[in-house]
């Protein structure tokens, strides 16, 4: 087996995460969670947990056909488990921001705008919260734009929010009763002193902290021979940076 | 033989007025560039997008040409290509309004006036600073008997859209136009006063002869003028006829980072008649 790629171990330390998931949706510039999840339902065929998986940006997997409301009309009757959300700024109490930096509105930094976060974020049970660069300035103490809070009180419809966030440089749980972040595994490229100089916010540590599980030979292999010819479909870029250089 | 009168792309183009509400598909719907290229022609000015719910290279090149007073969208953004840096500059330099918004509202702002009701209620989105900065939403109570006391839930108002333009692979000859189940582009054209099309091709047939077609058409009643436009959303992709061109984008993403470079791309590709059947 040539060099296993960090984003290998990150699709397979995702694809860990979709262990009891029915239906995962992919959106938009995600490929590395839209690799995990067809890993995932690959893993899980020919067994009695058969794995839906929706990605907006195919056409082939994209099981939708009532237009582009549809995601939304389906995650709010609970008949998406998963769902992947990033952000120009997390912050400690899972607030994330995909806006911009400085003052709204003249940002200093404008970046796209917020997508679907604003409803997702509230009606899917597990949104994972993917952001590769981990620093300073994506891990923040308090976001400067809130796209979607990461609670919300009683009298708010929801079932659903943040239970995982993942970097280059870590995964982490949350606790929606204490508002904060727990660190569960690391990459083991990195102390878990450096994981703290570049988090913005404060976070606790699981007392049996863990590193990233290398992928075995057969999921890899699984990843290299099934997996990424699809993807090379609907995120060539991504694909040909990695599997066909 | 065609039974109603094609128009061209410049026909199209001129319906497009000053200050109009314009309404945007998303990169994966049908982005109508040929059109676009002659409202920028026309020096068309005080626009108003509403995407529904994103905005790709047509959005960024309409603000970039100085078309566009004010954008309500979910995002801007040339996706794998990047940030969309005309657009990213107009915010940064409070050239432009923007109604920053989620795309499940811009949905919903549009399904209110299919149903002809003055607003339409949403989950999620409280909390946000999205919502902070909309004067025009609003919250209450759940009026309808309610699990939890005391329930808030955000309500979005009608939005009716002066005009939409998108491109789409065929029309059959009575002005049925496909578009497959793109329903949001049926949503689009629901709520607005004036729609138009321009097609890949107009085909010998009725949809309405095949269910299965019939269950992908935009029925004519809803489009008031149809042009043909080879290529008419290059250099973005439409699903079965072509892919996005990766070339163009990328020269795209990095002309757009200045207005100068910006300035001399447009010059360049208005002069280059990309499009045929103009």
């Amino acid at each position: 087996m040539s060099e296993i790629f960090q984003s290998e171990i990150i699709i397979s330390e995702i694809t860990n995460l979709l262990k009891n998931d029915k239906h995962v949706a992919i959106g938009a510039a995600s490929p590395i969670p839209g690799s995990a999840a067809l890993l995932a339902q690959e893993e899980r065929k020919n067994t009695n947990s058969k794995l839906q998986v929706t990605i907006l940006h195919s056409q082939k997997f994209n099981n939708f056909t009532d237009g582009s409301r549809e995601l939304f009309d389906a995650s709010a009757q609970g008949r998406i488990d998963t769902f992947f959300l990033g952000g120009v700024q997390i912050d400690g109490e899972a607030n994330i921001n995909l806006v911009g930096t400085g003052t709204y509105p003249k940002l200093n930094k404008r970046f796209s705008g917020s997508f679907g976060s604003a409803l997702m974020y509230f009606v899917v049970p597990k949104i994972i919260l993917f952001r590769e660069e981990h620093t300073p300035r994506t891990l923040v103490k308090k976001v400067d734009f809130i796209s979607a809070p990461g609670t919300s009180p009683s009298n708010v419809f929801r079932p659903g929010g943040p239970k995982y966030l993942i970097t280059n440089k870590a995964l982490f749980s949350f606790n929606k009763k204490d508002k904060n972040f727990k660190i569960e595994k690391i990459n083991p490229d990195f102390t878990l002193d450096e994981v703290i100089k570049s988090t913005g916010f404060e976070f606790k540590t699981n007392k049996n902290l863990k590193f990233f599980t290398m992928p075995s030979k057969k999921r890899i292999d699984i990843l290299r021979d099934l997996i990424a010819p699809k993807v090379l479909n609907f995120y060539p870029q991504f694909a040909k940076k990695i599997w066909f250089n | 033989m065609v039974n109603f009168k094609q128009i061209t792309v410049k026909d199209i183009a001129k319906e497009v007025k000053d200050n109009c509400l314009l309404g945007i598909p998303a990169d994966y719907s049908g982005v109508p560039m040929s059109v676009t290229t002659e409202i920028i022609k026309n020096n068309t000015k005080g626009l108003r997008l509403y995407c529904l719910p994103l905005t790709t290279i047509q959005g960024d090149m309409l603000i970039g040409a100085g078309c566009v007073n004010e954008i309500e969208t979910a995002a801007v953004t040339l996706g794998e290509y990047g940030q969309a840096p005309r657009f990213q500059d107009a915010i940064e330099n409070s050239k432009i309004k923007i109604k920053d918004s989620t795309c499940p509202a811009l949905h919903a702002q549009l399904q209110a006036t299919e149903k002809s009701v003055p607003f339409m209620p949403l989950r999620g989105i409280l909390g946000s600073d999205l919502y902070k900065n909309r004067n025009d939403w609003s919250v209450i109570n759940n009026p309808i008997s309610s699990k939890t006391n005391d329930e808030k839930i955000v309500i979005l108002p009608a939005v009716q859209l002066d005009i939409l333009i998108f491109h789409a692979s065929k029309a059959d000859v009575n002005g049925n136009v496909q578009i497959g189940r793109r329903r949001e582009l049926a949503t689009l054209a629901h709520a607005s006063k004036k729609v138009y099309v321009t097609v890949e091709e107009i085909v010998d047939e009725d949809f309405f002869d095949c269910e299965l077609k019939a269950a992908a058409t935009l029925p004519s009643l809803y489009v008031d003028g149809i042009s043909l436009s080879k290529n008419g959303a290059w250099p973005c992709g439409l699903t079965d006829y072509y892919e996005i061109d990766s070339n163009e984008m990328s020269k795209y993403a990095k002309s757009a980072k200045y207005q100068e470079t910006f300035d001399e791309y447009m010059r360049n590709f208005i002069s280059q008649n990309y499009y045929s059947n103009i």
